[in-house]
This record gives C-alpha cells, sequence and structure tokens, in this order.
C-alpha cells in the first residue's frame, strides 16, 4: 500500500478447539463465534437474560458481546437480543480480537431462547432456527397479539402449528410452559429459560457455572435459582424424551387438558335418566352440562323444561348425519343451554355472591395468610336490565314511559362500584339474586323465551329440508352474547342474519353461506363486513353499515 | 429521574490511565469525552443515545468535577447551538442526539456553526437510529454532513475504536476547523465491550476563562461578506486539512488479504456485519483475517481521494457497502474513480438493496453475490450457506465470470474453512404456517400507561359525536394510531401535532379537529410551533396536552413539567400556565386521566363549547412505568416493614365473561388478555386480567363508561391489616358466611 494504512499481519491459521459442543462444531474446525439470539418482547427483562450470558461467558473464559435495540421497542413489542460468545483461549492463540457480529445471520445461530410461542414461530420465520445447528428452546405460554385479543370471537392462532414448525425447523427443540415454571418460584421468565438452557448442554458450561452468574447478578437470587431449577428440569426431560425421536419436542402445553365431566347430583337423577332414556348418547355429555346449568341457573323444573324442549324437536333428533355424528342435537342442545340461561342481572349477582367465587378470586389475587380481601364490583345497569327483571307488564310500562324512564334514568346514569365483600354491598346482590322467584314472569324472560322458540323452530323446520343449514342456524346463538350494548348489537347481527335467511331463495343460502355471515358478523362491531357479505350473497351493492351517531 | 440507573455504571468514569473499561458503548463514549478534556456536553434524549444522556446525568457529580458544563438541552437545535462556545475559543465541547430526527432539529444550528467553523474541537454524536427497532423516517445523517460539510466519523463497532474516534474526532476538528459528526448505529451505542483508559483530563481553558475574557471576530459570523468567505474557506482551506489529517492519523483502515485484484470499502460500521459475512462464506476467520482485502472508512466524508485510488490501483472490482439511501458514497467513488481514470469497476447497490438495513442475512447474501461475478473462484467447492441462498441471485455473469483473469495468489489453505454441510431448505408447509400465525408485535402502551384511558375516551366520544381529523405527535402518544384505538391521520414531527393541524381550520363547519401532543413535544417546541401558532391565527381547534410527567418515550427524563424534584434541573413548571401565558382563555386540565368520564367531559366540552378560540385539554397522570419504578419498592418495603398496605389489581369473573372482548378493543392493556373458557358450553375465549396489572381501574371505567359487562372486579389486598381490619373482617365472615351457606344448600345435590 502506497498510503499510510493500518495493515495488520494475518494471524495464523486458527485452530483451537472451541470447548464447547456449539462452538467445536467438528476437531479441528477453526474457532468460532457461539451465537446466541433471545427473542422477547419490551419489558420482560431479556436484557437480564443477555447480562447473565455475558457474565456466564466472561466468568469462563469467554469473549462475550451482547447487544439490544431499547428504545420505544422497549415498549411491549417484540425485539430481539443478541450474544456472541468466543473462547479466549482461541483468541490468545491468535494473538488477536474476534470481530464479533452484532446482529444474528439467518442460518448462523446457535441457540435461540424464546419467551412466547409466537416469538419462536417469529425466529423461525426469520431464518434464525436452522436444523443443521439451532437448539431452540421455546417456551408454550402464549402473550397474545392485539389481532387475537381484539376478536370477537375466537381470533386465537393454533399453537400447535407453531409447536409443529418449531419441530420441524431446530436440530433440538425444547419446548415446555418456562413462563408458568417461573412464575411458580415468583421469579421472571428469563430465570427458567436459562435454566433450560443449561438443561439442553447446548453451551461448554457446567450447571454449577450457570447458577454462579445468577448468583453474582445479586437480584432476586433464589426465586431466580428455583426457576432456573425447574426449567433445567423441564430441558432435562425434554432431552430424554428426544433422544427417542431426534426432534420430538416436549409437548409440554398441557392446555388441552380434558374437559371436566359433569357429574348431576341426586337432585338431577331424574333428569340424567331422562337424557340417558331419550337422547343418543353422543349428546349426553352436553346435556348433563345443560342440565346442570339450568337446574343452577333457576331450579330442576327449568331444567327439566330444558329436556322438553329438545325433545320437541323430532327433525332434529332424527338427523344423525354430519361429523361427529349428532352433531346438530348436540350443538342445538348446547346452544339452547345457553340462552335458556341468559345473562341477566339477577345470574350475574347470583354469581358473584357464592362462597366459591370469593375463594377464586382469593387463590387469583394469591391471597396470602394474614391478608384480608375487598372486593368491589363494576356494576352499571341501565333502565332497561331493570325494566327486564320487572314483572313482564311492569317492565314494559317502565320503558313506555318517558317519565318514569327518566326518573330511574337518573339513577343508572353512573357505573357503581359495589363491594360485595362488606356487608351491605353483599346484601345488595344477595337481594338482587333472590329476585329468581320472580324470573319466570319478568320481561326479559318473556322476550328471551320467544326467542328461543322461534330460534328452536326455525331450526327444527329446516332440520327436515337441510340438517348442514340448520347446524349452521342453531350455532346462530354464538352471536347472542354479552350486555348491555354488547348484547343489543349481537341480537341485531343475529336478527340481520335470519332475515337473509328468510328473504334469500334456499339454494343461495347454503350451510356455508351462514357460516360465512356469522364470521363476517364477528368481523367488525360495525357491521360494516356483515352488511357487504350479506350485500354479496344477495348480489345487491353493500348494504350500508348501521348508521352512527354523526 | 430517568427509566435506567447508571449510578454504578458510571464509576467506570473515573478509571486513569490503563485501567481495562468493560462495558456498554455509550459509557465508553463517556469516558472518551472525559479523556478528551471536553469542557461541556449538551443534547436532548432518544434511542439510541438515551442512555449517553441518562449516564451524564448519573455522572454529574463527575463531571463537575472536571469543570464540565452539562446541559439537558430543550431541543436538537438549542444542543447544536450550544457548540457556539467553540467557534472563538479552543474549549471542546460535544452535544449529542438521535438522528435524523434530531439532526433535522438542528439544521438551523448546524448550517451556521458549519458555516463560520470553530477553534475548539466540537462534536455532534449522533445516534444513527436506522433499520430494526427504529422508530422514525428513515434517512441519514449522511446527507446532513454534505450539506453543512461537517466531517462524518463511522467508527468500527468496537470499544477502542470508537474511543480513539471520538478522541482524534476532536482533534481532526481543530486542525480543519469544522465541527465532527460521530455516527453511532443502534446496535454500537449498546454493545457491550472493554477497552484500556487513560486518566480523564480537565481542560486547560476553562468556562470561566471564555465567560471572564470574551473573544469575537466578525470574520466567524454568518452575514455576507463573511459568509461567501466562509463558502470559499470550507474548499481551500478546511477541507484540505481534514484530509490530510485523516491520512496522516490513518483514521481509515485497510485490512489486506490475498485475493488481491478485488477488495471491498465499506463504512466502519459495517465492519463486523462485513467481517461475519465473510466468514461465513468461508473468506475470512473469526479474527477479521480476509482473503479479500478490506478498505474500512472510518470517516465516511470527506472520502480521501488518494487513499481510495491507492485501494482500487490493480483491482479488477471493488464492492462499496453503503448502508441506506440514495448512495452517496457510491456516486463519490465513482466521481473519484473516473477522474483519476482507475479502470477498477465499482460494485455497491448492484448485488445489496439499495434501500433498508444491512443485516446479516442481507450482508452475506450481497457479499456471495459480488464474489460470484467477480471472483468464483473464491467460492469453489462449497455450498453457499444459507443466508447467501435465501435471497435469490441474480445469475452470475457468464461473461464476467469466463473473461475474468484468474484471481492471482489465491492462498487457499492459509483460510480454515468450517466443514459445512449443505443445509436443508426449510419445508415451505413450515415456512406457510409462521408466515400466518406470526403476527407482528409493534410496540405499543405498557400495562397501566395513563395515555390509554384517554384514547379510550376518545374512542367512546366518537361514539357520540362521530370521527374527528386527529393530527398526532411523537411520543409514546403515536401508539394510538394502532389497534386497538387507530386514532390520528398523521404525524409532522416532535411538538408539531398542532401545527399539523394548522389548515384545517375554516368558518364553514362548527366540527373541530383535534391535535394531540405529549409534554416532551410540549416543551422541545409545541409551545410555539403549536399553542403560539393557533393562538396567532385564532384557531377553533383543540390541542390535547399529554402530561404524564416525564419525557417518557426516551426513557422518562424529567422535563419543565415534571412533578418531580430534581436536584439539577427545575422543575414543576405547570403546562396549563404557560398555555396560558401565550394567550390561550380556554384551558381545562385533567388531573386524573383513568376517569373516562372526566376524559370525556372534558373533550366533548372542547369540541362543543361555543367559545371561538383555540382550546387545551391538559391531561394529567403519571407515566405509569416511571410511577411504579418509584412506588413498587417503596410498597415493598412498607410491607415488609409491617404497615398497612391495600394493593389493588383487577379481575374477571370467567362465569359472567361471555367472551366478546369489547373491554379489550377499548383497553389493549398487556395485562388484560384472554384465555381458554373454563364453561363446557362456551367455546370463545373469555377476557382475563394476568398478574401484571397494577390496577390502575381502567377496566372498571371502560366497563362503566361504555356500559359493558359486569365481570370486572376489583380486588384490595390488605397486607398487615390492623385491629379496625381484623374486627370488620370477623363480622363480615359472620353475616356473609351465613348467607352463602344459605346459597350452598340451595345447590346442594345439583353436581356431585
Amino acid at each position: 500500500m502506497s498510503f499510510d494504512s493500518v495493515s495488520r499481519p494475518r494471524g495464523d491459521a486458527v485452530s483451537a478447539p472451541a470447548g464447547g459442543p456449539a462452538a467445536a462444531g467438528e476437531p479441528g474446525a477453526p474457532a468460532r463465534a457461539i451465537t446466541v439470539a433471545i427473542m422477547a418482547m419490551g419489558g420482560e427483562g431479556g436484557g437480564v437474560l443477555a447480562d447473565w450470558l455475558v457474565d456466564l461467558g466472561e466468568a469462563n473464559g469467554f469473549l462475550a458481546q451482547a447487544t439490544s435495540v431499547p428504545g420505544v421497542a422497549q415498549r411491549t413489542g417484540a425485539t430481539i437480543y443478541y450474544v456472541e460468545l468466543f473462547p479466549e483461549a482461541a483468541a490468545r492463540a491468535a494473538g488477536r480480537e474476534p470481530v464479533l457480529a452484532l446482529m444474528p445471520t439467518p442460518g448462523e445461530v446457535d441457540v435461540v431462547l424464546a419467551s412466547e410461542l409466537m416469538e419462536a414461530g417469529r425466529a423461525i420465520q426469520r431464518g434464525l432456527v436452522t436444523d443443521d445447528r439451532t437448539t431452540l428452546v421455546a417456551s408454550t405460554n402464549r402473550v397474545y397479539s392485539m389481532t387475537e385479543k381484539t376478536a370477537m370471537g375466537d381470533g386465537r392462532v393454533d399453537a400447535e402449528s407453531l409447536l409443529a414448525a418449531g419441530r420441524a425447523s431446530a436440530r433440538r427443540f425444547v419446548a415446555a410452559d418456562f413462563a408458568r415454571l417461573a412464575e411458580e418460584a415468583r421469579s421472571v421468565i428469563g430465570a427458567s429459560l436459562f435454566g433450560a438452557l443449561a438443561g439442553t448442554g447446548a453451551l461448554p458450561f457446567t450447571r454449577e457455572a450457570f447458577e454462579a452468574a445468577v448468583r453474582r447478578g445479586g437480584v432476586g437470587v433464589e426465586p431466580s435459582l428455583a426457576a432456573f431449577a425447574a426449567g433445567f428440569g423441564a430441558a432435562q426431560a425434554a432431552g430424554a424424551e428426544a433422544s427417542a425421536a431426534q426432534t420430538a419436542a416436549l409437548a409440554a402445553a398441557p392446555a388441552a387438558a380434558s374437559p371436566r365431566r359433569t357429574v348431576l347430583g341426586p337432585r338431577l337423577r331424574a333428569h340424567e335418566a331422562r337424557s340417558v332414556a331419550g337422547f343418543p348418547a353422543e349428546v349426553h355429555e352436553v346435556l348433563r352440562a345443560g342440565v346442570l346449568r339450568l337446574a343452577d341457573w333457576q331450579d330442576e323444573a327449568w331444567a327439566a323444561d330444558y329436556l322438553s324442549r329438545l325433545e320437541a324437536l323430532p327433525a332434529l333428533r332424527a338427523a344423525v348425519a354430519g361429523e361427529p355424528p349428532h352433531a346438530l342435537l348436540s350443538e342445538t342442545a348446547r346452544h339452547l343451554a345457553l340462552w335458556m340461561s341468559y345473562e341477566d342481572t339477577v345470574r350475574v349477582a347470583d354469581l358473584k355472591t357464592r362462597r366459591s367465587r370469593f375463594e377464586r378470586v382469593a387463590a387469583e389475587v394469591r391471597l396470602a395468610d394474614g391478608q384480608l380481601l375487598d372486593i368491589g364490583e363494576f356494576l352499571h345497569p341501565r333502565v332497561e336490565e331493570i325494566a327486564d327483571t320487572l314483572p313482564a307488564a311492569l317492565g314494559r310500562r317502565l320503558l313506555a314511559s318517558p317519565g318514569l324512564r327518566a326518573f330511574v334514568g337518573r339513577y343508572t346514569r353512573q357505573g357503581r362500584v359495589v363491594k360485595t365483600s362488606s356487608v351491605r354491598g353483599f346484601l345488595l346482590l344477595y337481594a338482587v339474586a333472590a329476585m329468581r322467584g320472580l324470573r319466570r314472569r319478568s320481561l326479559r324472560f318473556e322476550i328471551e323465551c320467544a326467542r328461543i322458540a322461534a330460534w328452536l323452530a326455525r331450526v327444527e323446520a329446516t332440520a327436515a329440508r337441510d340438517a348442514a343449514l340448520a347446524l349452521e342456524v342453531a350455532r346462530c346463538q354464538r352471536l347472542v352474547k354479552g350486555y348491555g350494548d354488547t348484547h343489543a348489537r349481537g341480537w341485531s347481527n343475529f336478527e340481520r342474519l335470519m332475515t337473509a335467511l328468510d328473504r334469500l331463495p334456499p339454494g343461495v343460502m347454503s350451510a356455508d353461506g351462514l357460516r360465512a355471515l356469522r364470521d363476517a358478523a364477528l368481523a367488525d362491531e360495525g357491521g360494516t363486513a356483515l352488511g357487504a357479505a350479506i350485500a354479496a350473497l344477495s348480489g345487491t351493492a353493500a348494504a350500508p353499515p348501521p348508521a352512527r351517531a354523526a | 429521574m430517568a427509566e435506567r440507573s447508571f449510578k454504578k455504571e458510571v464509576q467506570a468514569l473515573r478509571l486513569g490511565d490503563g485501567d481495562e473499561f468493560r462495558g456498554e458503548g455509550i459509557l465508553a463514549v463517556t469516558k472518551a469525552l472525559l479523556q478528551s478534556g471536553v469542557s461541556y456536553v449538551a443534547g436532548y434524549q432518544g434511542a439510541p443515545i438515551s442512555h449517553l444522556m441518562d449516564v451524564l446525568t448519573d455522572a454529574n457529580d463527575i463531571l463537575q468535577e472536571l469543570g464540565v458544563r452539562f446541559e439537558h438541552s430543550a431541543s436538537e437545535a438549542t444542543a447544536t447551538a450550544t457548540l457556539a462556545a467553540s467557534v472563538n475559543t479552543p474549549l471542546r465541547g460535544a452535544v449529542t442526539f438521535k438522528s435524523t430526527v434530531g439532526t433535522n432539529v438542528a439544521s438551523d444550528a448546524l448550517a451556521n456553526l458549519a458555516s463560520g467553523g470553530v477553534t475548539g474541537g466540537a462534536m455532534l454524536i449522533v445516534g444513527e437510529d436506522y433499520g430494526e427497532g427504529s422508530s422514525i423516517m428513515q434517512e441519514r445523517s449522511h446527507a446532513f454532513a454534505m450539506k453543512s460539510q461537517v466531517w462524518l466519523l463511522d467508527p468500527r463497532p468496537n470499544l477502542p475504536k470508537i474511543v480513539e474516534m471520538v478522541e482524534q474526532g476532536f482533534e481532526l476538528s481543530e486542525a480543519s476547523n469544522t465541527p465532527v459528526m460521530l455516527e453511532l448505529r443502534i446496535r454500537a451505542c449498546h454493545v457491550h465491550g472493554s477497552f484500556r483508559t487513560k486518566a480523564n483530563r480537565r481542560a486547560e481553558y476553562t468556562l470561566k476563562d471564555a465567560i471572564e475574557s470574551p473573544r469575537r471576530d466578525t470574520g466567524r459570523i454568518v452575514l455576507p461578506p463573511s459568509s461567501y468567505l466562509h463558502e470559499q474557506e470550507k474548499i481551500t482551506k478546511r477541507w484540505p486539512a481534514a484530509v490530510k489529517f485523516i491520512r496522516e492519523h490513518g483514521m481509515n483502515e485497510v485490512f489486506d488479504g490475498d485475493a488481491r485484484d478485488v477488495g471491498i470499502i465499506l463504512q466502519g460500521g459495517m465492519y463486523n456485519g462485513v467481517v461475519r459475512a465473510l466468514e461465513v462464506l468461508g473468506l475470512a476467520d473469526a479474527f477479521g483475517n480476509s482473503r479479500i482485502p478490506l478498505y474500512v472508512l472510518n470517516v465516511t466524508y470527506p472520502l480521501v481521494d488518494e487513499e481510495v485510488v491507492s485501494f482500487c490501483a490493480g483491482k479488477r472490482a471493488v464492492l462499496l457497502v453503503e448502508e441506506g439511501q440514495p448512495d452517496f458514497i457510491e456516486q463519490a467513488l465513482n466521481t473519484v474513480l473516473r477522474r483519476a481514470d482507475v479502470q477498477t469497476r465499482l460494485h455497491g447497490k448492484d448485488v445489496l438493496p439499495m434501500a433498508g438495513e444491512y443485516t446479516g442475512g442481507v450482508l452475506t447474501a450481497g457479499v456471495a453475490r459480488f464474489v460470484e461475478r467477480v471472483a468464483p473462484e473464491l467460492l469453489a467447492g462449497r455450498p453457499l450457506p444459507r443466508a447467501a441462498r435465501s435471497v435469490a441471485l441474480p445469475a452470475a455473469s457468464a461473461a464476467a465470470a469466463s473473461t475474468a483473469p484468474v484471481v492471482a495468489r489465491i492462498d487457499a489453505a492459509s483460510i480454515p474453512r468450517p466443514p459445512r454441510k449443505a443445509p436443508a431448505e426449510v419445508p415451505a408447509n413450515v415456512a406457510a404456517t409462521v408466515a400466518t400465525a406470526v403476527h407482528p408485535r409493534p410496540p405499543s402502551f405498557c400495562t397501566g400507561c395513563p395515555e390509554r384511558p384517554i384514547f379510550t375516551a376518545m374512542k367512546l366520544l366518537e361514539r357520540e359525536l362521530g370521527k374527528h381529523h386527529v393530527s398526532c405527535d411523537i411520543g409514546c402518544n403515536l401508539f394510538s394510531i394502532l389497534p386497538p384505538f387507530e386514532i390520528g391521520a398523521t404525524t409532522m414531527g416532535y411538538g408539531l401535532g398542532w401545527a399539523g393541524a394548522a389548515a384545517l381550520n375554516t368558518q364553514e363547519t362548527s366540527k373541530r379537529t383535534i391535535s394531540v401532543m405529549g409534554d416532551g413535544g410540549f416543551w422541545h417546541n409545541g409551545l410555539t410551533s403549536g399553542v403560539g401558532n393557533a393562538v396567532f391565527n385564532k384557531t377553533d381547534n383543540v390541542l390535547l396536552v399529554i402530561d404524564n410527567g416525564y419525557s417518557a418515550a426516551t426513557g422518562g427524563q424529567d422535563v419543565l413539567s415534571s412533578k418531580a424534584e430534581n436536584a439539577i434541573r427545575s422543575t414543576n413548571n405547570p403546562i396549563e400556565r404557560a398555555v396560558r401565558g401565550v394567550g390561550v382563555e380556554w384551558v381545562r386540565t385533567v388531573t386524573n386521566t383513568y376517569s373516562i368520564e372526566q376524559m370525556r367531559d372534558a373533550l366533548r366540552e372542547a369540541l362543543t363549547t361555543p367559545t371561538k378560540g383555540p382550546k387545551v385539554v391538559i391531561a394529567q397522570s403519571e407515566c405509569m412505568l416511571n410511577k411504579q419504578r418509584r412506588e413498587k419498592p417503596k410498597q415493598r418495603a412498607a410491607i415488609a416493614a409491617g404497615t398497612r398496605v391495600v394493593r389493588e389489581r383487577f379481575g374477571i369473573d370467567p362465569d359472567t365473561c361471555t367472551g366478546d372482548h369489547s373491554c379489550i378493543r377499548l383497553s389493549g392493556c398487556p395485562s388484560l388478555t384472554v384465555k381458554d373458557n373454563p364453561d363446557p358450553l362456551r367455546t370463545d375465549p373469555i377476557a382475563t386480567v394476568v398478574d401484571s396489572c397494577v390496577g390502575c381501574g381502567l377496566c372498571g371505567e371502560v366497563s362503566h363508561a361504555a356500559v359493558l359487562c359486569p365481570s370486572f372486579y376489583r380486588a384490595g389486598i390488605v397486607h398487615n391489616p390492623d385491629a379496625g381490619d381484623r374486627r370488620r373482617d370477623r363480622w363480615r365472615r359472620r353475616i356473609i358466611g351465613w348467607l352463602q351457606s344459605r346459597i350452598e344448600r340451595r345447590l346442594a345435590g345439583l353436581s356431585a
């Protein structure tokens, strides 16, 4: 070079073994950095995990470099921490410092730690997880994305497909609910993931070395070590399993615990017998759940009423076809039970005053010995709900009279917080729940019974000619849920669907068509998608969404 | 008080000659400033250099010992104007901010500073917020360096190099009478590493000297005829002086390699990524010994023509690795080579993308393409790594390959090649799965954020009054544009929320627009550019100032209106006083943003009042992140000490929730989520409040205000209950317990 430059002598060929399984590759291979990517969400403490890794490396003969992207990315968004570890001995042998990268290169990552299942998916999507190299340690817990959470029905993505992607793309896949393990140890997920990393043996450090790094960190050491141990155990268990089938992950998501079977008590024996005698075995479980709910909601007679209504549907019971068999009957039974146990103020007050509910709240907030619990309910009954509870004639009068409405309305303008844990608040709700006796004469009861009857008649009538369509009609009950405005919106969507069903010629409205309409009804609150879907089916221009106050 | 404390780390700033420093890039830069003998530092926070400001704040004692003045500047323009202290005196100074947003704001001062030039070393440390995790428009600081002719340093992301460049940067600045800009990329700011320190230097010429014996020189002031002379001086004196200094001090580096007829020219900041790409391709070892010679531009502006020509001479082709666009350096290099009549072929944006971050994968693919085109022999016999194959390579030009002379002296044995099995492709179905199952997860309001209820209130008001045009600002408040709120049409810059709605004023409608501004933006410039402008131009519209007590998005630094006492700054200057001071008469302050009703009422009034003129609603509640950071340890200590403490959190009854998720659509709180429905008859997931809940109360407010659902409850957990609590509890248990037994009797025998 003719100009002044820093021209460094070429280092000798470096072939010092890196010391660990991940770094060494094959014996004689050149030293390279061990690369670790941590997929996390801002505010989760991914930085602590990166710090432990750096400390672990530096204390055990490695040069370490960690990078992150702080800033607004830290506000709950997805973010990556990246750590490289390089054997110090190799650097000494070469007489030079290694050049470590600041971000992961697809295909060149040894370990990916993901604090959440979708984030593990993100690592796969970005090509960071490869089957020739990457140990993927993923927590199976879900922190749902905004899209998943805001759906009006069920917008959650299929966790199993993410797990399958992990199994298919990683060299080694360790999956467990590390968030739960951490929580059980009253620590943070970084600790259980760090333990799992130790447990995989993917890094050339002993368990003791990992634990020493946690100790040196100095914050929450004991809970962290407990979570670490739990994570370590989970990874080892996954390892034992994996040895059988190389990439098999510990499908540790115990989410799909088999649904609890309903067992009816002595007071509902007759109902049980009637269900077993009068209905196919495929629907017994649903019937039991329905009977129990309705007896709980009102009384045994109401539960018997439920069975009577179902017995009066011969076309439904005749329709066996479908997958699973008797799906029409079973789904109708399920939705009928839900409709017959509609959510009214009596039901809410009843559920909120039970001892089991007090105990559940205490457990949820982890009430410890020596602590006391206050429970405040956020209630906002409107004139409508009050009228609903009144005997039908009285309720109608209240709603019809502007003067009365205004008078009662004065007391319902604001929501109130009722302290159920106080004697006064409890008595208030207890008294509301005690109105159960008046329920069968209430305005709401009258309205709902009429709606149920019309819906059942429609299902029954449709079943005779198109069982698949009848099933979709039955399932439309799903739209009618919630309270106040939510309930009103759901009911109006239900009616729009039923109107469409009436207006359209039978050939046009198939089971698929109705299902599509129902999905559209759940697509947005404003009813835009539903309007468009109905218009598309009827071949007209999109009906404008319901006018909003302008 | 900033979000992150560096009280412990700043002790490393006291290290002396020959000590070893270990830590973050930002801290190393601070140490380098002190080693360089600066007399003043200033800046405006913003990622990725927020931590630099936080480090300086926590190091204020050390700075004072060294006689260094430290300012939290009102804006980047203020910060840059601060460098005026170095125009006539030998004082060294440095300022820092986020770029390019900060550089945009600083431009006026920067251009004036650069025109007259400096006597003492003046350095701008810019955090280049480009690529992954960036929160701003994707532009380059390079343009600012070119237009104002300040020198741009882009050091290799390696602590010793960064420190050296800070030190040399001051010398370069003084040697060429020109301010220099040190560009630090996001990850370099936070890179962890080590270097050998020197003792801190106290400047010989001090601020006191400058104040007591003021100096002036009309020739340094930007006014004709001096301004014309400045331009000539830049070209005839300062530029050549800079080039000479850069050459003589070897600020740029050449790393030689055996494949001498090709080469790579790269920005210093790209060095680690390029070396890794070469390593992955089997063309370098882990220590940066590359077969292809590298010319590393630690100074990316100005270029040193002689070095470029010398590096390219005798090479068939070189690759320029220049991140971002436009391709300023590539254009410049082509000019340099053309003028010198050097025939070396220059590759750059033809094998690398024109726009976007040069990530590990992009670099590997780009370098592979270059090598395949100009020296395929270097890659012979090895499968390309996945990263190089993931981007479809354009067919290597057969003509170029066949006519290329044999690469001289390929010393193939000297580079150990990692044995590599040909990696399997990612199965197509896996790719498809993750493509649909992985949702974007942008940043959002934190758990318990006081800004969330403001937007909930706006959402509810939308149901009443219809949609309004909303002009947004910069800061956490901008998250309103994302689901679930989806509020806001434009954002024109920090503090420019109200300015962004200036045109939308007409007497032809009574409908008003809403502009949003955070307290950070308000003090940065919004008070004049927004509020003053609206008063002067007699707007009839509404400004919503979100006063959370901090410059929250940048890491919780104090601003003028912060409620916290700050030992080194003046706080507690209310926004309402400032707003009234510039002439706004209609002002409403809501001191509890969590009260949706109050928020909604204040906004409704602002939007519907017959009163004409500018209307300002100030929404005041403390940033929850900072509040928790302060209160949580206190609460823990109080509980441990046996004091009676009531901790609140919210919950949802699973048996009354029907799974519609309206509550989530009106809140979006991270602690409000969904879970499997425990009801055997229902399938839609129910809403649930997870343990991270801080009990801000929004859930309950929403269910009240929107008449949603009776499922929310507030649990008050009484730690260390007193005698009165226990007495009350016993009494309650007796009565409630008796009634609950009655309920149980009613239900007995239904299930077994």
